[in-house]
């Protein structure tokens, strides 16, 4: 089977995760849309290496999955300052910088 | 139809779905749920490419560590339902449909223009290949991520800590 169809699949996650960073109100739920488009990523990334037949591209998906734990450790650990600083988790509540 | 494609059919819808689930959830445990459906997924897609390695480390560290973390959070913070968002009518009736237009515009495009690439015969040895290359030619790389996690953790405790002797927080008044 063509490689293509694993790229179509990518490109709908990746979509679907811009879909939910936008809409979403919830700061944890954005977080996890970053998550998922990450994981679109990684699969173009496997595809790409298994259509050139090298392992490249799958070296990058490990780093790319180091970062994504890196990220969110940090992440979530500003998750629970604004929680604990705004009671709140909706992103619309987070506007100390709006004029 | 052989196979191979049946089970990418099947992982594949369930990787979309789950996204999709992602999305319409009002409870971020549910979204997070979802996600890691979507991982388990995404992790068999990967070992339908050959990746046995990978595979391994998906659900390893994004379903078992990540998802964990988020799921701790989400009940450390006792993270309740979304409010509803009031959308205004031209997000419901442009955005919406514009949105979905683009994901199949994008798809389709890419499906199309990279029809011609074939999966190559992978050798023997994926995972042997893969160390060889991760502590011969990147292994710099490979350092410097140990430098970064560690940055992370210390970033994650000295966000978190409870600051003593601070004034009041804002923002509770």
């Amino acid at each position: 089977m063509p490689i293509s169809y694993y790229l179509a699949l990518s490109a709908v996650l990746f979509g679907l995760g811009v879909i939910g960073f936008v809409f979403k109100r919830n700061i944890i739920t954005i977080f996890m849309s970053i998550e998922l488009m990450l994981n679109a990523v990684n699969l173009a990334f496997i595809a790409f290496a298994r259509a050139l037949g090298q392992l490249q591209g799958q070296i990058f998906v490990f780093f790319v999955i180091v970062v994504a734990a890196a990220e969110a450790a940090v992440g979530l650990a500003i998750v629970i300052v604004i929680a604990r600083n705004r009671q709140s988790l909706n992103v619309e509540r987070i506007n100390l910088l709006k004029l | 139809m052989t196979a191979q494609l049946v089970i990418f059919l099947v992982l594949a819808a369930i990787a979309v779905a789950g996204a999709v689930s992602v999305i319409l959830q009002r409870e971020p445990i549910h979204s997070a749920i979802s996600l890691i459906a979507v991982m388990i997924a995404l992790a068999g897609l990967f070992l339908l490419l050959g990746s046995e390695f990978i595979a391994a480390v998906q659900i390893i560290v994004y379903a078992g560590a990540i998802m964990v973390l988020f799921v701790f959070v989400i009940m450390l913070l006792n993270a309740g339902t979304e409010e509803r968002t009031n959308m205004s009518r031209m997000a419901r009736y442009a955005g919406v449909p514009l949105a979905i237009f683009f994901l199949i515009e994008l798809a389709y495009q890419i499906g199309a223009a990279t029809l011609s690439m074939t999966p190559q015969p992978t050798g023997e040895g994926v995972t042997h290949g893969l160390s060889m290359l991760l502590f011969q030619n990147f292994v710099f790389p490979f350092e410097l991520t140990s430098i970064l996690i560690l940055i992370a953790i210390l970033g994650a405790l000295v966000l978190a800590q409870r600051s003593e002797g601070v004034p009041a927080k804002r923002g509770q008044e």
